[in-house]
């Protein structure tokens, strides 16, 4: 008479069920990228996937992209939430919310992956009866997985300097053990160095461009020339050589990439099917009407909107009235006043009624506008739905590549040459309709400024300072610090701090130091 | 006819032995007695004539009896037998599975029956008691009718867990999950049939119910036929008028134009308006109320029988918002076989129509424009002025309060039936030994629409393009839930007297099923068009069904030494499929009370009429996580259509592997009880006096769990413990007892005090403790925090500095760390939302056919944060539009936010009359035994605060629900009542 004490939903799924359908695994596999873009299993919040912070806030692309810009030069929020003008000023603490919440949906992410890794193994694809048909489709999706959280982690080691460590082998319930970053790095350089080697029978990942928006080997050579890029910060150990050695690899005419005619196209509601595609390495997709978030690309096309930036411009219903950026960036066009005519890349701005300078952080008129990201096609009909956008985010795109090949060069790695280096930068500048550099002027602080024009409010600012040891000290803007001329801060806000919600929760964590 | 006699007789148990202390009286006089110890009475002056005996006691059915009285004789009436009654009726104490009489309770237990009931209009019953009972704490979510309420009883033993007692509707225990399409379940019991409500307090009386116990268990007993009776008739219908106690102090429109002047940017300035428009009297009325209710009652040879319906319509003082309610009742209770056999049938039905209104619009009032009229010309929102920049609507600003609520229509139709038969058998072979079956349900089906018209402002910009055509704005939808609940237990008693006691013995066992189905729907557009397709669940069904079964076994021993020695113990174990494999938890209690007043030595004194110690130790549990019905089981879920993901060109309905937690097992809590019941002055003043202190250990908690470890960043896992203690004082004053004029005073008083003592697996120095508290403001902020050590809920704030005027410094707080940096690790824990002292009364006064009642109801010691104050800062980032503020402007004139000062913190202690009631019964005025009542009462009459918001009793039913914090409330209305009864 106790057997009805035995009740399961009608609803959900088995794992015994899902794992043994590779239509399902797919469906599974779709969920690791989802992570980056969505904040749960309902568009756009409800039933969320981590808890304690607003589902939209909290969203992991929202969320890196906040703590990789409003830290920099590049951007500044006005809103009151909780600890945001905290991030905004460099004042940040282990109690911060916002970074707590980055914190969890990177492990969030690397917690999934080896959930999916693990249900996937071959033993266990074997024990339920994969079809060999399918069997390397799923190892792919497996190596997938693996990438994805490889790039995780890597966001770990950038952000936190390291942090909780977990794979596929570590059972669910285990207390998890710290590894440092250098630790890490070496982990995900070996992992993602595995996957590359991997062939058609044992999960090889997809060529470059196969499939859109799937992790393919051009976002595993992507990510591993960031990684070497900046090993140095990481490990101490430069590695611009290999940094150089991978990004042939996506540089080379075989992987099919081009740069976009047109730069605005890179960030708009079409940039999955026009030129911009040929362009994007690794797109986390939006859809209006099937991917809606309150993060993600809706927070990066509201949030910038207002004042003279109209709603219609944006392609959206309102604007949400709260980021701008500063002269710093604005100045490195030539004007903290007035687009320069001559550089696609400033036609962005949005100076109209706006003070140029950043004198508070609370008011929407103090900073110019960004109108990079809208949710208008190419040709200027609007997106699928006027609240959530289709604009897909570029995480990864070419010309990122070809900037690092030439920052590798001029840090002296070897496997590239100064004048490929020069032609990539010009060939970047001469899409923007800007003058072309020349071989005496290319230098390493202007591969910073160039990374600036070029990749301005794409979450790459952050690890950039770091990496030309100008973010703490050195190298000031309005507020950093919490001052309007802006100040030094101290050397450890290179690294966040381990949130105390988590050092409570796991007392293997050591603090970073200065936290 | 003249002359007196008088009349006597005898009144016996079942077993003929005499039964003492029961109520005698002739009916339709104040004539009574009450027998003595060998069971006889005597009532001198009876008018001579025919007339009907009615005795009655405690835990025994009624019964009638006609007699004739010659004057100045003695009647002698045959010797009358009592049988005790299952399901307890008369002023019997119900106590779990039976009842007792009250002087062998043995745990803090307390009745409130109908006439103790707060009057007036009552639509919720748990209204009925609010006030009356001392630890219990009933706090409505607003003034809306059938608006939800909080029950705290001994101030909640759960953190994340349901906070709410087990309710028990003549035997029943009913679904507490709340039901699409009805703000309070508990609004669909009509308050008329309801004869007594009992509070089921301490360990001892609670851990019968094992599982569900934990947070107390109101039993709720309906009214019922009596063996015997005549036909009876009863009619009632009062009407009343409600209206809006006080206005949030606002910025009148000619000072809000001033301050916008100062404070403005250019553009803010240019978008004041020309009129001065009052929101909150646009949004609010005077709403009227009509409740009729009829029952018939009697009894049909062997079959008395109960029968009433009525009709409720009750309108809310926001316009457009109504209640309309249909009962019916059917109660059938016949003694068959001698009285060996009794049966107990109970069917109530009803039906509420709700027109919700937008209530949003509450808000909306305080905060739009004051100088913007309500209307605009050529507004294409539906003519109503809205806030606009370049022609476009701006999404930001808040909509018009009273476009809000013309443009919305959000209707529900909830249904809902409690039914069950309850059988009693005396074996016939073993004597003293009875079986019981009881077989119930609990039916609940809610179903709603909304609808906004297209040109909407609420709604504007929804749109979706179907066949090339653009479909815009506006709401089309419906909602659906159904609860299902069955029951089934069945126990054995035993009675008999062994060694120098009389022995009573309960085993028994209980199934009870409750199902939770909810239905996925189209979300459309105004015109119908789909917005967005209804998403079918994983095994492809638009259903989606939990399923929460209960399995228990419980026993329990009632041992009487003379009626001064008194011992209970029970035992249950109780399973549910919610912790699997861990299903079952084992929930053990005893007590023992010595009724001095038994003892010789007190006997025979007058001064103390009683005095009984009680002391009393159990173990209850609670498995309620609301909405977590599986929290151990390893599963996937599906996202829904708009949360799938594009790879290549195809969009993937993804599926998520969850966090789950096979170790999830019982909350449980642990009871001391020490109670003194006491009567002094031959009963004209008693009560009692309970100590208790309330420890829960394995806090069904959601917490923070180890990144990495699981599936998410928290999940429900057994952390955790807190503690209440508590006094609770119960006083009833018989000031005045006399022919004519009666006076009775009530007063109870309640202490509590909560303390986490364990929150997280580890101790850590780095714990500041877990925020809680979401307020309006930003996104994401919250003002209160569980800290191990304090208060659950402690407001966490910043200490505000102040000028030399005493007014508040913007952004100026004491550095607390002493860090030289003012920011958030500068709060400090600064008071709790609970109160310390809950205290209820009142007053009964009648003389002659005239009555006179009250009731007050006081919280001490409870803080609020004044969320509505908080808001009140010039904001100059809006643009297009401009939000009114509070009258707190004018003192703090904050221009940017500062909502974690503890200048917001305000003491919400009040006192507030409940009701006050003038009745008066004329009595006898078309036939002897009639009775024809006319009664006029208030409610919410007055409310002395220093709280400098509308109302600082402030409940958020969320979700997620909220303690003290106050963000505009429904108003509490202030409601005059006129009624009418008839009884025939």
């Amino acid at each position: 008479c106790t057997k009805d004490l035995n009740q399961s939903p009608d609803y959900a799924a088995s794992s015994n069920v899902v794992y043994a359908d590779p239509a399902q695994i797919q469906q599974v596999l779709a969920r690791l990228y989802a992570t980056f873009a969505v904040s749960g299993q309902q568009g756009p919040a409800g039933n969320p996937d981590i808890s304690g912070i607003d589902e939209g806030f909290s969203n992991y692309i929202r969320q890196y992209w906040q703590l990789q810009e409003i830290t920099t030069d590049e951007a500044v929020i006005g809103w009151n939430d909780g600890t945001l003008p905290q991030v905004n000023t460099l004042q940040w603490n282990a109690d911060n919310e916002f970074v707590r919440a980055t914190y969890d949906r990177v492990f969030y992410e690397v917690g999934l992956c080896n959930e999916f890794i693990r249900q996937t193994s071959d033993a266990n694809l074997s024990s339920r009866g994969i079809p060999a048909a399918s069997l390397n489709t799923v190892r792919t999706y497996r190596s997938e997985a693996r990438l994805l959280r490889a790039l995780s982690y890597w966001h770990a080691i950038d952000l936190f300097g390291g942090g909780p460590f977990a794979t596929e082998t570590d059972a669910i319930g285990t207390t998890p053990q710290y590894k440092k970053g250098a630790d890490m790095f070496a982990y995900v350089e070996s992992e993602l160095k595995a996957l590359d080697a991997l062939d058609d029978n044992s999960g090889a990942l997809l060529a470059p461009k196969a499939v859109y928006a799937r992790a393919d080997k051009a976002v595993l050579w992507t990510l591993l020339t960031k990684l070497y890029l900046n090993a140095k910060v990481y490990t101490g150990t430069d590695r611009s050589t290999d940094a150089i050695t991978y990004a042939n690899k996506v540089l080379a005419a075989s992987s099919g990439y081009s740069l976009s005619p047109s730069y605005a196209n890179l960030f708009l509601a079409d940039n999955n099917t026009t030129d911009a595609r040929n362009e994007i390495i690794f797109p986390i997709t939006f859809d209006g009407t099937r991917t809606q978030t309150y993060g993600g690309m809706t927070y990066l096309v509201h949030a910038p909107n207002g004042r003279a930036y109209t709603a219609a411009q944006a392609g959206i219903d309102g604007g949400w009235s709260g980021l701008r950026t500063k002269p710093a960036l604005t100045g490195l066009f030539g004007s903290t006043t007035a687009r320069n005519p001559n550089d696609a890349r400033s036609q962005l701005f949005v100076f109209q009624g706006q003070n140029p300078r950043v004198d508070t952080l609370g008011q929407f008129s103090s900073g110019p506008l960004i109108a990079k990201y809208r949710n208008v096609t190419s040709t200027g009909a609007p997106g699928s739905n006027v609240t959530f956008p289709d604009t897909d985010f570029p995480m990864f795109r070419l010309a990122d590549v070809m900037l690092m090949y030439a920052e590798a060069v001029l840090r002296g790695g070897s496997g590239g040459s100064a004048t490929q280096a020069l032609a990539y930068v010009n060939q970047i500048r001469a899409r923007a309709g800007a003058s072309a550099t020349t071989a005496g002027a290319l230098t390493l602080s202007s591969i910073l400024d160039e990374r600036a024009r070029e990749l301005f409010w794409e979450g790459h600012r952050r690890t950039d300072l770091i990496r030309f040891g100008v973010y703490t000290t050195g190298y000031n803007w309005a507020f950093k610090g919490g001052v309007q001329a802006g100040k030094d801060v101290e050397t450890f806000r290179t690294l966040f701090p381990i949130p105390n919600t988590d050092r409570v929760a796991n007392p293997n964590l050591p603090q970073n130091p200065g936290y | 006819q003249s002359g007196t006699g008088t009349v006597s007789g005898r009144v016996a148990d079942s077993k003929n032995e005499g039964l003492p202390g029961v109520t005698v009286l002739i009916e339709g006089t104040t004539l009574g007695s009450s027998t003595n110890v060998d069971g006889t009475y005597s009532i001198p002056g009876v008018p001579a004539g025919p007339h009907t005996l009615v005795i009655s006691f405690v835990g025994y059915n009624t019964k009638r009896q006609p007699i004739t009285v010659a004057a100045g004789q003695t009647t002698n009436v045959p010797a009358q037998t009592l049988s005790e009654n299952a399901t307890a009726l008369g002023e019997a104490v119900v106590i779990g599975y039976g009842t007792q009489r009250k002087q062998d309770l043995t745990g803090a237990v307390e009745q409130i029956s109908e006439k103790q009931f707060v009057k007036g209009q009552v639509t919720n019953p748990e209204q009925l008691v609010q006030g009356k009972v001392a630890g219990v704490q009933i706090t409505t979510a607003g003034g809306a009718p059938g608006a939800s309420t909080q029950i705290l009883i001994r101030g909640g033993s759960s953190l994340n867990a349901s906070n709410q007692p087990l309710i028990v509707i003549d035997g029943v225990p009913v679904d507490n999950t709340g039901l699409a399409g009805a703000s309070n379940p508990l609004s669909l019991i009509n308050p008329n049939d309801i004869e007594s409500i009992t509070v089921l307090k301490d360990a001892s009386s609670t851990a019968i119910y094992g599982v569900r116990a934990s947070n107390g268990v109101i039993l709720v007993t309906t009214k019922h036929g009596v063996s015997g009776d005549q036909f009876h008739v009863n009619v009632s219908t009062q009407m009343s008028l409600a209206t809006p106690a006080k206005y949030v102090p606002v910025l009148t429109a000619a000072q809000f134009r001033d301050v916008v002047n100062q404070y403005g940017t250019t553009g803010q300035k240019a978008t004041l308006g020309n009129a001065s428009t009052d929101w909150q009297r646009e949004i609010y009325r005077t709403a009227y109320t009509a409740d009729n209710n009829v029952s018939f009652s009697g009894a049909a040879g062997v079959v008395p029988y109960r029968i009433s319906t009525g009709y409720l319509y009750q309108e809310g003082i926001l316009k457009r918002n109504d209640l309309k309610r249909y009962t019916g009742a059917i109660n059938l209770s016949p003694v068959l076989l001698n009285g060996d056999l009794r049966i107990d049938l109970n069917v109530k039905g009803s039906w509420i129509d709700n027109n919700f209104s937008d209530q949003s619009a509450v808000g909306a009032a305080v905060n739009f424009d004051p100088t913007q009229p309500i209307y605009a010309d050529g507004s294409p929102y539906g003519g109503y002025y809205e806030s606009t920049s370049g022609g476009t609507l701006l999404t930001l600003a808040t909509r018009n309060p009273v476009g809000l609520i013309n443009q919305n229509r959000n209707r529900s139709s909830v249904k809902r039936s409690i039914g069950n038969v309850q059988v009693n058998y005396k074996l016939p072979f073993v004597p003293g030994l009875s079986a019981n079956v009881n077989l119930g349900y609990d039916v609940q089906r809610g179903r709603g629409t909304t609808f906004v018209p297209a040109n909407a402002a609420s709604n504007y910009f929804r749109q979706v393009t179907i066949n090339g055509v653009v479909n815009r704005g506006g709401v089309n939808n419906q909602y659906a839930q159904d609860l299902t609940n069955t029951i089934l237990e069945a126990y054995l008693k035993y009675e008999r007297t062994v060694g120098p006691g009389r022995l009573d013995l309960l085993a028994g066992y209980s199934y009870q099923k409750f199902q939770n189905r909810s239905y996925n729907f189209d979300d459309n557009l105004a015109n119908g068009a789909v917005y967005l397709a209804a998403v079918p669940s994983y095994s492809g069904a638009f259903t989606y069904l939990n399923t929460n079964v209960l399995i228990g076994f419980y026993g329990r021993l009632n041992y009487n030494i003379g009626d001064k020695y008194l011992f209970t113990g029970t035992f249950r174990a109780d399973g549910t499929s919610r912790f699997n494999p861990n299903h079952f938890g084992y929930f053990p209690s005893g007590a023992f009370a010595w009724r001095l007043k038994g003892e010789n030595f007190l006997k025979n004194s007058t001064a103390i009429s009683e005095l009984k110690l009680r002391l009393n130790y159990g173990q209850t549990g609670q498995q309620d996580l609301g909405g977590a019905y599986y929290p151990f089981l390893a599963s996937l879920t599906l996202s829904n259509a708009t949360a799938q993901y594009q790879l290549g060109n195809q969009f993937f309905r993804t599926l998520r592997p969850d966090q789950y937690n096979p170790n999830i097992t019982w909350e449980t809590t642990t009871t001391y009880g020490v109670g003194l019941d006491y009567g002094f002055a031959g009963g004209r003043v008693y009560g009692s006096v309970d100590v208790y202190r309330r420890d829960t250990k394995n806090l069904l908690n959601f917490v923070n769990i180890p990144d990495l470890s699981g599936l998410s960043n928290a999940g429900n896992f057994n952390v955790g413990s807190l503690t209440n203690r508590g006094v609770e004082i119960i006083t009833n004053l018989d000031l005045v007892k006399g022919d004519k004029v009666n006076i009775t005073v009530n007063a109870n008083a309640t202490y509590n005090q909560n303390k986490l003592t364990q929150l997280t697996i580890y101790g850590s120095g780095n714990d500041v403790g877990q925020p809680t508290g979401g307020i309006s403001g930003g996104v994401g902020n919250n003002i209160q925090i569980n800290t191990v050590g304090y208060p659950t809920q402690s407001f966490y704030v910043n200490q505000q500095v102040y000028d030399a005027n005493g007014l508040p410094l913007q952004g100026v707080y004491v550095d607390a760390n002493g860090d030289g940096v003012i920011n958030s690790t500068d709060r400090y824990r600064y008071h709790s939302p609970r109160p310390q002292w809950i205290l209820g009364g009142g007053a009964n006064a009648s003389y002659k056919g005239f009555n006179l009642a009250f009731t007050l109801r006081a919280n001490l010691g409870n803080y609020v944060y004044n969320n509505v104050r908080a808001n009140s800062y010039y904001d100059q980032n809006s643009s297009g539009f401009v939000s009114n503020k509070t009258q707190e402007f004018l003192a703090s004139r904050f221009t940017t936010a500062q909502y974690f000062s503890d200048y917001f913190i305000e003491n919400g202690s009040f006192l507030r009359l409940q009701n006050a009631t003038l009745g008066y019964n004329f009595g006898a005025i078309i036939k002897k035994g009639t009775t024809l009542t006319l009664t006029a009462a208030g409610q919410n009459l007055f409310l002395i605060t220093n709280y400098k918001g509308l109302d600082p009793e402030i409940y958020n039913a969320g979700p997620p629900a909220t303690q003290g914090i106050d963000n505009t409330i429904y108003p509490r209305a202030r409601t005059f009542t006129v009624g009418l009864n008839l009884g025939l």
